[in-house]
């Protein structure tokens, strides 16, 4: 998702370096209380260039995403701890079973001036699983749903069928790529959607335009026009603090320790809010062995890599996806380095002075360099770890393939998503490759449950597994950072990929 | 001279048909095509491969540059594999700011070399020649993106008298963006052509019709424009066709730390997601317009000093 930020990386940090001499530049840097109508601002964004879309459905960029929130709407969004809310979908209720999901809509409008109904959303979610346009992104998560048999109840109620009970249906209903357009939405060039913000204009790599839409249902916009505008990590730190944008998304914990120390600008810091991790693969020598996956496990010196890697801006991992977020197992201990264990497992799998590859690339910030550091941490156990780089481009892709350690970064999703993406016999991104037939019969189980503190229980059961067992070895929790103008109050530090990301509607200028 | 020019021309289809094989094949070299490059971890692999297929990247290398070929020869660039649209579009979008800072800079860059030359030709060894060089030569030495990064922060963080970047900016409605642009580039071009120029200035002063000139009461001012200047622009001109490479690899770097939405950023941004019609639209228009300005200047270099042979 970061391709074009790693590209001028070097810039950024030459730029950074130059910044730091360069503080206390005018403004006062505290909030004005009183929320005020009116404004325009900007909001930078990672560029995509020419891959940067209109169309809801075929979003990846952070900066698609920005764009779509400000003009569209989906059913339900995900809260701060990634627990589904309802947004255009008001309540919904299943059988009892989780298969058929009814959802009641909003009283909400179309920038249009149509009521928003149930046709709108089966059209969007025929619209989303047409399989001749294989890049709209929600088709495999709503794989699952089976069109033919869902239906419109009334003009506000919507109910949904799935082929298999799913209690974790609403949440896949606040993935990316799925929201809500007009009945007979064709063409993507002319957005008509309901969210806080009416469309103006688009250029792709470079802004979008919006102005308030007054009959949004959720309070009307407090600024009265929205630039939403791609640069690169170097240009937007400049834009940001030379007063050309006042909101500038996914810094670097170099920046923020340079414009903390001025006051034109100020860091939103959403904490520990997306993971580090290295990933090995279970099925290949020498991690096939699950005494040498602990051993790499207890040689590693989280805190010195997130004080080193990610400037200290993040905190340490404990080899789980999702600390903080809806069915973390909160109740696990953290594991602590210990080198004589890790020697003792690594003796007795005969891999004392041997060497690995490490499979690694720039594809995002701190793959390389934690890559490096890991590996003289390693070495304290006499394990020669070499670290080799690959194509930053297709390193994602690559390493599904290639290898058998490498760097793995994901951003906030729901725990089950994250589960199901990544860690089932037939998980598109299965990069441990991890493959458990318990495992899956487990999680399946898991998600046909009803009552939320027994699914939760289960959740937690499995998750203690991977844990232990797993080939995800997740060292820190990087903060998501933004910084903001010194005017531009109620941002929230939320995780991105939430519902209070990016939220412009709930931002004013003081 | 026609059969020249006929010749020439030819010579410069050849030139452009070897080319667009060359990138193609380049292209084709780097790993992962544009439908990996989707592959944000949004799309699963068999969205991916179904992505592929539509675009046509699971057929053979040689049948897709035929086919490509075919369409331009019938003045058809193709279409964008990443947006869908016409590949022409993102020529014309981008093609205007880098024509406008690239012209701007030489507008700058001329009469500053030439005069910053004559004046340190005509003071060979002073202390004012010395100055300029050790100044000149020091803002060569500095690598582009340095002297930007270090101008953004006084002049636009610091000061706040430029902006800093281009975001959400318009060229027409604040010309002012092209300052700091202008200036980062303006370092190495204007030192390598008053270089040229100094030299050329020297050596006409010394030159015998010169010191005769001299001799004979010639006026000092005259002497310097009518008899030095035309004859020490000549090394001035050559460089100043050879300026346009350090001006291009300027230009990419400018246009990233600026943010300026130009050919340069298209064309990164094309070889970054593989966008192969892309890569190949803006490197033939880059080509065309080299191709015409070599032309240009050989056939007026074949008109003032007729060659037999061709392509010396």
């Amino acid at each position: 998702m970061s391709d074009a930020l790693n590209r001028r990386g070097f810039l950024g940090l030459a730029g950074a370096s130059a910044l730091a001499g360069l503080t206390g530049c005018g403004a006062d840097g505290e909030a004005a209380a009183q929320p005020k109508n009116g404004g325009r601002l900007r909001a930078v964004y990672a560029g995509g260039g020419a891959k940067e879309v209109l169309d809801p459905h075929v979003q990846s960029l952070f900066v698609d995403i920005a764009r779509h929130k400000a003009t569209y709407e989906k059913l339900v969004e995900l809260g701060p701890d990634l627990k589904p809310v309802g947004r255009l979908a008001e309540k919904w209720e299943h059988d009892g079973e989780a298969t058929t999901w009814r959802f009641s809509l909003r009283d909400a409008t179309f920038h249009d001036g149509g009521k928003l109904t149930s046709e709108d959303v089966l059209y969007s979610l025929a619209r989303i699983a047409d399989p001749a346009v294989p890049e709209r992104v929600a088709q495999s998560s709503l794989a699952t749903l089976d069109l033919r048999r869902s239906r419109t109840v009334d003009a506000r109620t919507v109910e949904l069928v799935l082929t298999a009970p799913n209690a974790e249906f609403p949440a896949l209903l606040a993935g990316i790529g799925t929201q809500i357009v007009r009945d007979g939405f064709k063409d993507p060039t002319k957005p008509v959607g309901t969210g806080p913000f009416r469309f103006v204009s688009f250029e792709a790599g470079r802004s979008m335009i919006a102005n308030r839409y007054d009959d949004y249902w959720d309070e009307p916009a407090r600024i009265e026009e929205l630039h939403i505008l791609s640069a690169d990590s170097e240009a937007r730190a400049n834009a940001v603090q030379g007063g050309q944008a006042e909101y500038a998304n996914d810094m670097t914990a170099t920046f923020a320790r340079t414009a903390s120390a001025g006051r034109t600008v100020r860091i939103v810091a959403a904490k520990a809010s997306t993971m580090q991790a290295f990933v090995m693969k279970v099925d290949r020598p020498p991690f096939d062995n699950p005494d040498v996956r602990m051993a790499f496990k207890l040689l590693t010196d989280r805190q010195r890599l997130v004080d080193v890697v990610l400037a200290g801006r993040g905190e340490v991992g404990n080899d789980l996806f999702g600390k903080g977020y809806q069915y973390y197992p909160a109740d696990l201990a953290q594991r602590e380095r210990n080198v004589g264990e890790a020697k003792d497992l690594l003796r007795k799998a005969g891999l004392l002075n041997k060497e690995i590859e490490f499979l690694t690339a720039d594809a995002s910030a701190g793959f390389v360099e934690s890559a490096t550091l890991f590996a003289e941490q390693v070495a304290e156990a006499g394990v020669k770890l070499k670290v080799v780089p690959g194509s930053a481009q297709t390193y994602a892709k690559d390493l599904l393939t290639n290898g058998v350690i490498g760097n793995h970064r994901s951003g906030a999703m729901p725990i089950p998503q994250y589960v199901t993406d990544r860690l089932l016999t037939k998980s598109p991104f299965n990069v441990t490759h991890w493959r458990r037939a318990g495992f899956d019969a487990g999680f399946a189980a898991a998600q046909r449950l009803t009552d939320e503190g027994a699914r939760s229980a289960k959740y937690g059961e499995l998750q203690g597994t991977l844990r232990d067992e797993g080939g995800i070895l997740a060292w820190g929790l990087p903060d998501y950072l933004v910084a903001v103008s010194a005017t531009v109050q109620g941002v929230q530090a939320v995780p991105p990929n939430t519902l209070d990301s990016g939220r412009f509607d709930k931002v004013w200028l003081a | 001279m026609r059969t020249y020019a006929g010749q020439r021309a030819v010579l410069a289809v050849v030139q452009l048909g070897v080319l667009s094989v060359l990138v193609f094949v380049l292209t084709a070299l780097l790993p992962g095509d544009a439908a990996d490059m989707r592959f944000t971890e949004t799309l699963t692999p068999d969205q991916v491969s179904r992505l592929r297929a539509e675009l046509g990247l699971d057929q053979p290398l040689v049948s897709r540059f035929v086919d490509w070929f075919g369409d331009v020869v019938r003045g058809d660039l193709g279409t964008s594999l990443i947006s869908g649209g016409p590949v022409v579009d993102i020529v014309k979008s981008s093609v205007g700011a880098t024509l406008v800072l690239t012209l701007a800079t030489l507008a700058v860059v001329v009469p500053l070399a030439v005069a910053l030359g004559i004046v340190m030709g005509t003071r060979e060894n002073g202390r004012l020649d010395r100055a300029i060089t050790s100044v000149t030569l020091a803002l060569s030495a500095i690598p582009d993106f340095v002297i930007a990064v270090l101008l953004v922060a006084v002049f636009s963080l610091k000061l706040g008298w430029l902006p800093a970047t281009w975001i959400g900016g318009s060229l027409l409605a604040s010309p002012v963006l092209l300052v700091l642009p202008v200036a980062v580039l303006l370092g190495r071009t204007v030192c390598l052509l008053s270089r040229q120029v100094r030299a050329g200035t020297i050596t006409a002063l010394h030159a015998e019709y010169v010191v005769q000139a001299r001799r004979l009461g010639v006026p000092r001012r005259r002497l310097l424009l009518r008899h030095v200047l035309p004859n020490a622009a000549v090394p001035g001109v050559q460089e100043l066709a050879r300026t346009g490479d350090t001006l291009l690899g300027g230009v990419l770097v400018v246009e990233a730390i600026f943010a300026i939405p130009g050919f340069a950023t298209a064309l990164v941004d094309g070889v970054e997601t593989r966008d192969v019609p892309v890569v190949q639209g803006l490197t033939l228009v880059l080509a065309v317009a080299a191709l015409l300005l070599n032309l240009a200047a050989d056939l007026l270099c074949n008109r003032l000093v007729p060659r037999t042979e061709l392509l010396r």
